[in-house]
């Protein structure tokens, strides 16, 4: 089926807009930064129809390209890995990403290193879709490792700015922490299993039995879950997530809410053979992803800046996914990944939107009463606001109930994480419509003067709420696009319990099955009979999301001056949650400080300076208090050399004529 | 038959002249003549014990050390007219441009 063309077109584009972009014109460079990333969308597609008439023997569809390198016992090949579950994401990488680069053209015209900017894009999908199509660890990591220098190189795009700059080593650092847990992982399963390929990974770790205690299973699934919380910005590691959003908004849409912070759970969800035999890791991956929900999302509720709301929105999103993971429903959370995938990039993009239209103002409450002057942004922005708190029938709403039911029907789920998912989901809905009605609704509240813009001749002397210009049509046909899938996309998951059929899970099911079958759950862990019916949680989870946009219309849009004195009378809880939680500051203070001063005062001054540059200077010094002495000799005065010589040829005399005397 | 002794006294005498005149002369062109004389001394002490010894190795060496000498002559020389175009002196304590 030629996979190999799907990561490599997006890596071809990359190579020749970096190499030759700043010689092209305008027009060229937007043509190949689009072609490329198109092409491979259309293989995908293509790939995609092939798969559909192979045979359930001949899935997965592996494909060898070579050796990589062998070492010993262990080989790594150039190969490729096709199952319903790499397919899945292939498809949505491909096409989130293609409409997110078209977005761009419309969205970063006016802003230098426009080749540059389409060739890291470029770069990001090949790496991106190297991670999700190689067949054995080590090239996934290859990919692991390239998303993350592709999110360094965008997060710090306008790298003149200093708190970009450092916002891209942030995230780079961070994500350090979590490769280093995945590496040592992979060492394991090296020292252990002998093997990375998936296949043989997977098989020899069915083999083994589940875990009651911590084995190595459980350790190698631990480590995993490392790797996955800094990627998919994961409690403790989630900080470089929002300090992200300094890259440009079309970055922020496809790498840090659709695709590159999915890695994780991808990732979790690809190991789930390893994972369905360690219930502690599975255990602590739920609580993880729940904590994270939760958390984010009170931090969300008092961000102003529209751009950390969605991070922090995007962050709780991901604590779903990864609920889903640890409580062994891989389905429901590749679901909610597919699900979040269109309708958070459509809330970034249309986000970008609202920014590109009010000349880069970020800070929402400076916004308001957009409603009128960009309507065809705030009509699919809505959507996307309707889909992500869960509202029937968008998609939000089927994946989410996936995740909750199963949080609590599962054999690895509790009645405590549907708790905390569903209050988490009263949050969304909460801090989204907050977002929505102070965006789009009430009076403009910005100042009528500032705006970068280039405008049309005419207008210049309006106020900044009368140039307030909806976005060029190149921006919005992909939100439209990707309303249509955010309203319409979580239909292929309709529920039984709803009257349909879940397509999607069946899809999956041959990926996640085969290897839970073969070992029984413990009888110990609680039946499914325990869990009240799904359409009473359902209507449990619907209900907390229309309390949560009931208090938001009541704060934000019937009441404005309530929160003033909501935040008045709980003085500490809002300084708290928007200083989010001193996090930055209580990591500044463990981690970061001891190090910077460590190697100032410890490493700098007296290893460094003391006793590497030490060594050296004495060295030196030694060597020209010798030289100061020998250079005596080196008169210059040609006699004198002649005088050494004839001193030297006597002396030679002597010491011979000494030898013959004894 | 005039004793190997004489010779290798001749051979000394004419070696330490050419080491006093290559110390303490200035001239260039007398330093390099004592630098021959030396040579001169050392090929006198060769041919003497060749003689003394009846082995021709001694000889040998002599034709080697005069080729030396040739070539030492043409290579100095030049040197020194090369040197004394750009100093315009023979005196070879003011050939001190390297001098610290």
């Amino acid at each position: 089926m030629n996979l190999w063309l799907i990561p490599l077109l997006p890596m071809a584009g990359a190579v020749v807009n970096g190499l030759l972009g700043r010689r092209f014109s305008k027009n060229v460079v937007t043509a190949i930064g689009l072609a490329f990333p198109g092409a491979a969308m259309l293989w995908a597609w293509k790939v995609a129809l092939q798969f559909a008439s192979l045979p359930a023997t001949a899935i997965p569809h592996v494909e060898n390209h070579g050796a990589w390198l062998r070492a010993g016992d262990f080989a790594a090949n150039y190969g490729l890995y096709l199952d319903q579950l790499s397919l899945l994401m292939a498809l949505i990488v491909t096409g989130v990403g293609f409409l997110i680069h078209v977005y761009s053209v419309g969205y970063m015209a006016h802003e230098g290193g426009y080749y540059r900017f389409f060739s890291y894009m470029n770069l990001f999908m090949f790496f991106m879709l190297t991670l999700v199509l190689a067949n054995n660890y080590l090239l996934m990591f290859v990919g692991w490792e390239g998303v993350g220098l592709a999110s360094y190189l965008l997060i710090g795009f306008f790298f003149l700015r200093d708190s970009a700059a450092a916002a891209g080593k942030k995230a780079f650092i961070v994500n350090r922490i979590g490769d280093f847990g995945f590496l040592i992982a992979l060492f394991l399963l090296i020292k252990n299993f002998g093997t990375l390929d998936f296949a043989a990974v997977f098989e020899k770790a069915s083999a083994l039995p589940q875990e009651a205690t911590t084995g190595l299973l459980t350790i190698i699934g631990l480590l995993l879950l490392v790797g996955a919380c800094g990627k998919s910005a994961q409690l403790p590691l989630y900080v470089w997530l929002p300090d992200a959003m300094e890259g440009p908004t079309p970055v922020s849409a496809l790498i840090h809410a659709a695709t590159m912070v999915t890695a994780g759970v991808y990732m979790i969800a690809r190991s789930h053979a390893i994972f369905d035999r360690a219930p502690i890791a599975l255990t602590v991956v739920a609580i993880i992803g729940c904590a994270t929900a939760l958390y984010a999302a009170t931090i969300g509720t008092v961000q102003h800046d529209i751009k950390r709301v969605l991070a922090y929105s995007t962050i709780s999103q991901l604590g779903y996914m990864v609920l889903a993971c640890g409580v062994a429903a891989y389905s429901a959370g590749m679901f909610h990944l597919m699900t979040h995938a269109f309708f958070k990039a459509l809330l970034f993009l249309a986000a970008g939107s609202v920014i590109h239209a009010l000349g880069g103002e970020q800070d929402m409450r400076k916004m308001g009463g957009l409603r009128q002057h960009i309507p065809g942004t705030f009509w699919t922005m809505t959507v996307a606001t309707f889909a992500i708190a869960g509202i029937f029938p968008l998609s939000g709403f089927f994946s989410k109930d996936e995740i909750l039911y199963r949080s609590w029907a599962s054999p690895f789920g509790s009645w405590g994480f549907w708790a905390v998912g569903v209050f988490s989901a009263f949050l969304t809905a909460f801090y989204m419509f907050r977002l929505w009605f102070l965006t789009f609704f009430g009076e403009f509240r910005g100042e009528p003067a500032v705006h970068h813009e280039p405008e049309r001749a005419g207008q210049e002397h309006h106020a900044q709420s009368h140039r307030i210009h909806e976005s060029p049509r190149v921006m919005l046909i992909p939100l439209v696009i990707l309303a249509v899938l955010s309203f319409a996309g979580g239909w292929i998951g309709w529920p039984q319990a709803l009257g349909g059929s879940h397509h999607f899970e069946h899809f999956l099911a041959p990926v996640f099955e085969e290897h839970v079958t073969s070992h029984e759950v413990p009888a110990a862990l609680p039946a499914e009979s325990h869990a009240p019916s799904e359409i009473a949680l359902t209507l449990a989870a619907t209900g907390a999301a229309l309390l949560g946009i009931a208090l938001g219309w009541l704060l934000y849009y019937k009441r404005r001056d309530l929160p003033a004195k909501l935040r008045e009378r709980f003085q500490g809880a809002y300084t708290t949650l928007e200083n989010k939680y001193y996090v930055d500051e209580i990591y500044a203070w463990l981690f970061v400080k001891p190090i910077v001063e460590g190697s100032r005062n410890i490493l700098w001054r007296v290893v460094d300076a003391g006793a590497i540059d030490g060594t050296i200077n004495e060295t030196a010094e030694a060597a020209r208090d010798v030289s100061n002495v020998v250079r005596r000799m080196q008169s210059g005065n040609i006699r004198s050399y002649a005088g050494w010589v004839a001193l030297g040829g006597a002396a030679v005399v002597a010491y011979m004529v000494w030898l013959g005397v004894r | 038959m005039v004793p190997l002794f004489y010779y290798l006294v001749l051979s000394a005498i004419l070696f330490g002249c050419g080491i006093a005149g290559f110390l303490m002369k200035r001239n260039i062109i007398t330093i390099f003549m004592c630098i021959e004389l030396m040579l001169n001394g050392v090929n006198l002490a060769f041919v003497a014990f060749a003689a003394h010894w009846q082995q021709l190795s001694g000889q040998v060496f002599v034709f080697f050390v005069m080729v030396v000498a040739a070539a030492e002559a043409a290579v100095g020389l030049a040197i020194i007219i090369s040197v004394f175009r750009t100093r315009e002196t023979l005196n070879v304590d003011r050939v001190n441009l390297l001098k610290l």
